[in-house]
């Protein structure tokens, strides 16, 4: 545990010094990047041992603040969530070094800095807190350092935009988390988490919504998740990937978390998060797939990974409900399991995306195209990425999502015909979140990285430098890594599941056994095909050695003049599927046809705003206002009166304690 | 004892409704600085025996500061604004006077709800620290004029330091000194800031400071 404490102070002593030489940009990313990446790995010791030997630990420090104490604890869940947050951030940070170092002249770094290693701490004290209060003091640390990492280019209106709507979003998120902790605490008169009592059926039920609210803004839960395609853009790329990759996941911490210390879960809270999951992901997916803007597309992936990990825990939450072993273990193993997976693959997809940001300038998909050419380390990261996240074998996005096909399959507890609606529900889900997930990463990697620039911009992109790509590759390895060893991985998640789910070790460590052999042939077969493939490359230089190689432009049916415009556009390329969900989509299109027999002019324009935003969040917003407004008439402007209001308030609140 | 420390909190409440009352600026700074002077001298009539240094010092810093270096700053500041010196009142003087006694007779049953924590010290403590407290802010809630407010919160802050003297046991110098700190600067600033307004409205109207919103 002191090594936990030790990497936390370094990691924090490392911001503050960035930002006392904040002027100096070089030396503050320098001590930005060694807080962190020196913090980390002291840090993520004590994690890996807490894993595997499954043993809590816990220091208590002396804090006097009413219903708070400062207890850290350590147990193989908040372990299990440490490793990919120290992880990632640390390669990030090595990332962004090179990425912030285009700012330089006009910016203090020192400030990003502080407020990724105050973002970084925050993250290890929210997963180690075992006191409520120390868990929303950390929470609100957490958000508020990402939210003016979000607005680091503040000059930008956009980005004002996204940090303020982020802010809002945040916060009511934390109003029912505040709730939550009350009504946690009203028992017993205190928060820590080892002394939560147990509780009724309707307010357990209760609380469970209200932490579902609360973490799933965090998460970005359908449709809590309005502020993540704005605030992802908006954010420097290597902090939108730890955002994206990390600390969203802080929200799934949150209601595991909330789910353990509640006790056994109804049928419902399986259902529920299930049916959660299944509209995250697929209408995730769906939105990604209408996005113009590379980072907001990777943002709206983020919702529809959440909500494979939330069918994940849904599945789980089922199997102990149904005393099914294999529902139990494999339903949180799988959404577990992807959690580290999408920390690693999604971290690395907004990696890519932000060094072809750095290097031509724009996110815009359609002002981008053929920089495999002169990015080829970014275009093969970006590759495995894609692969990963659409969850083709034997990458790590295929691992997770295939635990959950296998859990639902064997299945052999509980109702037969509520059984089957189960397997329908989250086979065809996953299925169809896989399968767009495939779409729309063909219509990335496609029109980004394959056929010719559509715009000077992505003509003069030029490759990252090494920093950049070293994270890039390190992380694009894990992905190949992460699958191939998954069938060891899966194994070392038995002491998390065996702390989530109350089961005992022999069963969970006999159901990893069982799924880490089918894994097993999967990565066998896996190799066989790299093997032969590798093979036929090989053979295939050879026939063409000995020949004559040459390139010329694709066959244009005779047309003599092809221009880069002439290629597939994002939006044209994914039109068969937008149109065929337009129902949920809703497209707004502003066409305008050429007329006549010269047409001069016409112009096609497709708009796909976001669904929660629209009807959730913005008629809110107009109530909220509305009621505000008719309080206008207590604010005059006159100092006198606002005086008189304190002096009122006092007075009766001293009146009513006496009375 | 008992008797001095009365006599001075009858006279607090009846400065108190002089201020209520009294129509023009001047007379108002002095009274709330004879309020002060009186008030300065409530530590020494409280502590029975003997009188320590410190104690005595205190009460002298107590005086000086309110019942001179306050007024007269705020008296030179009257001098050199040159404005009416009238206080224009939102609430008329005799509706101010009677509301004064309403709130007296509230601070009254308060003061039967909040018992002292020392027994035998006198009854009219904590209702008349209160109604001076009152005072101070109705003073600065009901008044047009910025110089009012600052008087307002001295008189708030003499009512503060009442209840200070009488209610709490052992550290009150402490935060008497901090509290007679912060009225310190609060009259300087306010002092200072009042004399900016004027020079540049021409006025100090704090009412018509909404004016600066837009």
């Amino acid at each position: 545990m002191s090594l936990f404490i030790g990497g936390f102070a370094i990691i924090f002593i490392g911001g503050l010094a960035s930002l006392f030489c904040g002027r100096r940009g070089g030396l503050a990313s320098l001590c930005g990047v060694l807080g962190t990446a020196a913090g980390s790995i002291a840090a993520i010791i004590p994690a890996f041992k807490v894993l595997f030997s499954g043993a809590a630990e816990s220091v208590q420090i002396a804090w006097a603040v009413p219903f708070g104490s400062f207890c850290l604890r350590l147990d193989p869940l908040s372990a299990f969530f440490l490793i990919p947050i120290l992880g990632l951030s640390s390669i990030a940070a090595v990332y962004g070094v090179e990425y912030l170092s285009s700012y330089q002249s006009r910016k203090n770094l020192g400030v990003p800095w502080f407020f990724y290693a105050l973002l970084l701490v925050g993250m290890m004290l929210v997963v180690a807190a075992g006191n409520g209060l120390l868990f929303l003091i950390a929470w609100e640390i957490m958000s508020v350092a990402s939210f003016f990492l979000v607005s680091f280019e503040y000059e930008k209106p956009a980005v004002r935009q996204a940090g303020l709507s982020y802010l809002i979003a945040m916060h009511i998120g934390t109003a029912f988390l505040i709730l939550f902790f009350i009504l946690l605490s009203s028992g017993t008169g205190s928060l820590d988490f080892d002394k939560i009592p147990m509780f009724p059926a309707a307010k357990a039920n209760l609380l469970f919504l209200l932490a579902v609210v609360g973490f799933g803004t965090k998460a970005g839960f359908m449709p809590l998740h309005v502020w993540l395609p704005h605030a992802h853009p908006a954010a420097p790329s290597h902090v939108s990937a730890v955002m994206s990759g990390v600390m969203i996941k802080t929200g799934i911490y949150g209601l595991v978390r909330a789910a353990m210390l509640l006790g056994t879960p109804p049928a419902w809270w399986g259902w529920l998060l299930i049916m959660i999951g299944a509209v995250s992901g697929i209408l995730g997916v769906l939105f990604a797939l209408a996005q113009h803007d590379l980072k907001r597309l990777l943002a709206y992936h983020s919702v529809e990974n959440i909500g494979i990990i939330t069918i994940g825990l849904g599945v789980g939450l089922l199997g102990v409900h149904l005393h099914s072993p294999i529902l139990a273990v494999l339903g949180f193993a799988g959404g577990l399991f992807h959690v580290l997976n999408h920390a690693v693959f999604k971290g690395l997809l907004f990696l890519c995306a932000g060094s072809v940001l750095h290097s031509s300038g724009t996110g815009c998909l359609d002002k981008l195209g053929g920089l495999i050419k002169r990015m080829p380390w970014t275009a093969s990261a970006f590759l495995v990425g894609a692969a990963a996240i659409s969850g083709l074998p034997p990458l790590n996005g295929f691992a997770s999502e295939f635990l959950l096909y296998l859990g639902v399959f064997k299945n052999n507890g509980g109702d037969g015909l509520e059984m089957l609606v189960l397997a329908l529900i989250v086979i065809g889900s996953l299925a169809l979140i896989g399968g767009l997930a495939l779409a729309c990463f063909t219509k990335a990697f496609g029109i980004v990285f394959l056929g010719h620039p559509r715009s000077g911009a992505a003509q003069e992109s030029h490759e990252a430098g090494v920093l950049m790509k070293l994270s890039m590759a390190v992380l694009a390895c894990l992905c190949v890594l992460l699958g191939l060893l998954s069938p060891w991985v899966v194994r070392s998640a038995a002491y998390v599941i065996a702390a989530i789910a109350p089961l005992p070790m022999g069963q969970i460590e006999a159901e990893l056994g069982c799924a880490s052999s089918v894994l097993l042939g999967f990565v066998f077969v896996s190799l066989v095909f790299a093997i032969v493939l590798f093979g036929l490359t090989a053979v295939r230089c050879r026939l063409l050695k000995s020949r004559c190689v040459r390139q010329s432009v694709t066959w244009d049916c005779g047309y003599a003049r092809p221009d880069s415009r002439m290629q597939y556009t994002a939006t044209s390329f994914a039109q068969p599927i937008t149109a065929l969900f337009n129902v949920f989509l809703q497209t707004r299109k502003k066409f305008l046809p050429p007329e006549g027999l010269f047409p001069v002019r016409s112009s096609f324009e497709t708009e796909t705003p976001d669904l929660g935003e629209r009807y959730l969040y913005l008629p809110l917003y107009r109530w909220i206002c509305a009621l505000f407004g008719k309080l206008q008439w207590l604010q005059h402007g006159r100092v006198q009166i606002y005086i008189f209001y304190i002096a009122l308030t006092l007075w009766l609140l001293l009146m009513w304690k006496l009375m | 004892m008992n008797n001095t420390v009365d006599m001075i909190m009858i006279f607090l409440v009846l400065t108190n409704l002089a201020l209520l009352g009294l129509s023009r600026l001047g007379a108002c700074i002095r009274v709330a600085a004879v309020q002060g002077i009186v008030l300065g001298m409530l530590p020494l009539a409280l502590n029975r025996g003997d009188i320590p240094l410190h104690l005595g010092l205190y009460s002298a810093v107590l005086i000086g500061l309110k019942g001179i270096v306050f007024p007269w700053v705020l008296l030179r500041l009257l001098k050199e604004l040159k404005t009416r010196r009238e206080i224009e009142p939102f609430v008329g003087y005799g509706t101010s006077i009677a509301l004064g006694m309403a709130a007296f007779v509230s601070c009254i049953w308060l003061g039967h709800r909040l018992p002292l924590p020392e027994p035998g010290m006198s009854a009219l403590i904590v209702p008349a620290a209160f109604f001076t407290i009152v005072t101070g802010l109705f003073l600065t809630v009901s008044r047009k004029k910025a110089l009012t407010q600052a008087i307002g919160y001295l008189v708030l802050e003499n009512g503060i330091s009442a209840f200070g003297a009488a209610v709490v046991e052992t550290q009150p110098l402490l935060i008497e000194l901090g509290i007679l700190l912060d009225a310190f600067m609060a009259v300087f600033v306010m002092g200072i800031a009042i004399f900016h307004i004027n020079r540049e409205f021409d006025h100090i109207d704090a009412d018509k400071l909404s004016s600066l919103r837009t």
